[in-house]
């Protein structure tokens, strides 16, 4: 599943850092909402290995309260 | 753009929708995120072509292609929200195997051949079954995802130009009971309010609906309400758990068909308390009576006619008495205190309510019967065409309202009116430019006497578009073989193949949704119009034109004098000549080109938002400052019937000793020919199952996962298990989505109807459950 976007939910007061850990996992972009706490992350991973390899690190990441899964794309309908 | 880069703008615009829905204001950096900079896209507006809800979406078109999808924020049906459907809709235009060339049977085999061909013998195949066996041994079976202009085309070919009623929309086995509740209590089809209820109403009766799944951006929207309005309440009344439950502030599981009593026991109640609006009922009220142990049309030609009494109010409130809480509290399983909490909601004057149904009750073998009695309930209290209260019928299809309840497409319906009314014949002839003879009087065959007719052999050609039957007849078996039979010719338009163009003699292509221009009318009356976007693939073609071509190949071309340009705006001025009437003025070709949707009726270019209140409805007379009139009746009221309660055409025994109820997955439309294509939905729900209660499946030994054996009457299956997945039937009971063409629960399910709707429940059937 490799294009793939949240919604992430920080534990409160921590949405700068869980932006910055997000930001720097690879295949991650993050923008942040300007006026609550609430992040869209975006995920393009190039297999569905690599894809639940990551999906199994963000959800170890402490700052993170939750994750909503909003759209994915599989690999045969981005090729 | 590459097309990795625009389905991440496309991921990242669903996040920022969802984000939008969920926290209301929210802001990000430069509006949107970077990656949604959508550089050489063209966005278009169009309704989904999922769901009767008809939200709006704004699609990204490049190089001939759909690349992304938007809900569209001007839409007042989903304001910029969408479902997993929505969003993922336009993938299901690139399945591998998308239908691009026509096929002709051939020595049992599929043959591809130029479309051109095989319209030929479309064309001659028609004729010669007209010629050999009659015109009523030739019909049209189409579908609710008809556009507007496909159903009309259609209409007008088959009852104008050829002269058979034979015409029928799969729409039959999902809305029928909804068209007949309407036209029995209010004497005109379709709902009174809008959605914009939503924003109005206190409580919100949900009758034997998932909306959570079927119908998701309404539910979202209620949930808003809610959640900014803390006094709102939100009643699951059904026979299952489900999605919704679990989100409603109340969960009342009743046991199936007593829906029936516990509607007449809510009346009882509110009448025993008072809590009824005496002058509404003396001035737009009247009370009536039918006939009883009607039957459920298992058998062949079964016929029914209903009867009216006029009956008093007193004598109404009589017959309620057998139907007490306590009473009702046996037939139903719901504990009378339920009950008394529901009449207390409905009774409160002080509340507005609205009732959603969809499925549940239409797909009942008393579904023209529970109609009625749910419009009793906001009939016998006033709560009815104002905003925030009404009963509202929600559709399945894009546009089982727009193409099938409006345009006419069932076989008693015409554009305007009935084939049994002459003023209706007379209209159409005069502008269909045909002989009035040719329209016959009397209505043709719907959708269950339609396959038994083919089994039979009374009907010899039938032309199948947009529609699967070989997934969703029930008591599939039977029509599958007899469609099978020597001597019948079958044609099936669709996009992809199905068990349904397997049995098919022609295959033809068609074009698909935004590859063609169209108009869809959703569940609150709203039409919708999206113009051509894409040219379709290989030889596909809309079903417009092929039933225009077909025409032509059979010298009716005169009928249908139109240019490829031309003709789905020519259609619509033609169609809309049928209602130039306040009751259902339609908007224009260019009001809906303009527009994300117009309410009809609109005279004058004005939506009418709550019908048959004159604040809202110009066509409704205000008495004495009193806004009410019913105008669709000869009383100028609404008929409150009484209806008994009875019980299903079969229930559980010691042989089959389960109640089998089927339904729909939110990642799924229907019978799942499109969404199965779509990677992320297919491998969401990748095939049926069998829910259990967790009581019965310790009983029986059934794990989740485990193979289980289900047998009816009239087949058997096996399918995973599923315990305390996304639903919970009551023990007793299993439930098993239709979605699945590998797993046909239709093999299993009964062919019982509605003698008054002709619609057919799925919703009831007894079965065995073992462990395979
Ligand atoms: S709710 Fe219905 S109309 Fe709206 S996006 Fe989903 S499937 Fe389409």
């Amino acid at each position: 599943m490799p294009i793939k976007s949240y919604l992430a939910y920080p534990k409160e007061g921590w949405g700068e850092l869980l932006a910055e850990k997000l930001a720097a996992l690879p295949g991650c972009s993050v923008e942040p909402a300007e006026n609550r706490e609430l992040l869209i992350l975006i995920t393009d991973t190039p297999e569905e290995a690599s894809d639940q390899a990551l999906e199994q690190r963000l959800l170890a990441i402490p700052e993170l309260d939750g994750l909503a899964l909003v759209a994915a794309y599989a690999e045969e309908e981005i090729g | 753009m590459t097309r990795r880069e625009a389905l991440r703008s496309m991921a990242a615009a669903a996040a920022v929708t969802a984000a939008s829905q969920l926290a209301p204001g929210v802001a990000f950096a430069a509006g949107t995120p970077k990656t949604l900079s959508a550089e050489g896209l063209t966005w278009k507006k169009t309704p989904c072509r999922f769901c009767g809800t008809g939200c709006g979406l704004l699609i990204g078109i490049k190089d001939n292609r759909a690349v992304a999808v938007k809900g569209d924020p001007a839409s007042a049906v989903n304001k910029g929200l969408c479902c997993v459907k929505g969003y993922h809709s336009v993938i299901a235009l690139y399945g591998k195997d998308r239908l691009t060339r026509a096929y002709v049977r051939n020595n049992g085999q599929l043959i591809p051949v130029p479309i051109g061909e095989a319209l030929d013998l479309v064309a001659s195949k028609l004729k010669e079954t007209i010629d050999k066996h009659g015109k009523n041994a030739a019909g049209i079976y189409g579908s609710g995802q008809w556009t507007i202009p496909d159903g009309y085309v259609a209409s007008k070919l088959f009852k104008g130009a050829i002269g058979t009623n034979n015409v029928e929309a799969n729409a039959r086995l999902c809305m029928a009971s909804a068209v007949t509740g309407f036209m029995t209590t209010f004497g005109l089809d379709e709902p009174m309010g809008c959605y914009e209820d939503i924003d109005h109403a206190d409580v919100f009766v949900l009758w034997g609906n998932n909306m959570a799944e079927m119908h998701p951006v309404l539910f979202s929207r209620m949930l808003d309400r809610r959640l900014r309005n803390a006094h709102v309440k939100i009643v699951d009344l059904a026979t299952r758990w489900t999605r919704t439950s679990m989100a409603a502030d109340r969960s009342i599981l009743f046991q199936p068909n007593a829906d029936l009593a516990l509607a007449n026991a809510i009346a009882y109640e509110m009448i025993r308390n008072q809590w009824i609006h005496r002058t509404f009922l003396d001035r737009h009220v009247s009370f009536h009576e039918g006939k009883t142990n009607i039957g459920y049309g298992t058998q062949d030609k079964f016929q029914f006619t209903d009867e009216n009494r006029n009956i008093t109010f007193n004598e109404y409130v009589k017959r309620l008495e057998e139907y007490t809480p306590d009473k009702v509290e046996k037939i139903s399983g719901v504990p009378a205190r339920d009950i008394r909490y529901l009449a207390s909601l409905y009774g409160d004057p002080g509340k507005k309510v609205v009732s959603y149904w969809c499925m549940g009750m239409n797909q009942h073998v008393r579904g023209t019967w529970i109609q009625n009695l749910v419009y009793n309930l906001h009939l016998l209290t006033g709560k009815i065409s104002q905003p925030g209260n009404g009963p509202f019928s929600l559709t399945g299809q894009p546009s089982a309202c727009g193409t099938v309840r409006e345009a006419g497409t069932l076989t008693h319906r015409l554009p305007h009116g009935d084939v049994t009314n002459e003023a209706d014949r007379k209209m159409a002839a005069r502008i269909w430019g045909v002989p009035v003879e040719n329209i016959q009087p009397k209505p043709g065959l719907h959708t269950v006497e339609m396959f038994r007719a083919l089994d039979r052999g009374d009907l010899r050609f039938l032309w199948i578009q947009v529609t699967n039957p070989m997934v969703t007849m029930p008591k599939l078996k039977r029509y599958r073989e007899g469609a099978r039979k020597e001597g019948r010719f079958v044609v099936v338009s669709d996009v992809y193949p199905t068990p349904t163009t397997d049995i098919a003699d022609v295959i033809l292509p068609s074009a698909m949704w935004i590859e063609r221009e169209g108009m869809f009318g959703n569940s609150e009356r709203r039409t919708q119009h999206w113009e051509q976007m894409l040219k379709p693939p290989g030889d596909a073609m809309s079903d417009t034109w092929q039933l225009i071509e077909v025409a032509r190949r059979m010298g009716l071309g005169k009928h249908f004098n139109w240019t490829y340009e031309n003709h789905i705006p020519e259609i619509w001025k033609e169609y809309t000549s049928f209602h130039h009437d306040p009751k259902h003025e339609m908007a224009t070709y260019q009001a809906l080109r303009e527009n994300p949707g117009v309410m009809w009726p609109c005279p004058g270019g004005r939506e009418t938002k709550w019908r048959y209140n004159a604040r809202y409805d110009p066509a409704a007379k205000s008495v004495n400052g009193d806004p009410i009139d019913f105008y669709g009746k000869p009383d100028r009221r609404a008929w409150i019937w009484f209806r008994p309660w009875e019980p299903a055409a079969e229930e559980p025994d010691a042989e089959f000793p389960f109640w089998l109820n089927t339904g729909r997955v939110v990642e799924h439309w229907h019978t799942g020919s499109m969404t199965r294509r779509i990677p992320i939905l297919h491998k969401a729900v990748p095939n049926a199952y069998v829910e259990l209660h967790p009581m019965d499946a310790r009983k029986l030994g059934i794990r989740n996962g485990d193979r289980v054996r289900l047998t009816s009457r009239r087949g058997a299956l096996t399918l995973p298990a599923q315990i305390d997945g996304r639903g919970r039937p009551q023990e007793g009971h299993v439930f098993v989505p239709f979605f699945d063409e590998a797993i046909l629960i239709n093999e299993l399910t009964l062919d019982a109807f509605c003698p008054i709707s002709k619609q057919p429940d799925y919703k009831k059937c007894a079965v065995q459950v073992e462990r395979a």
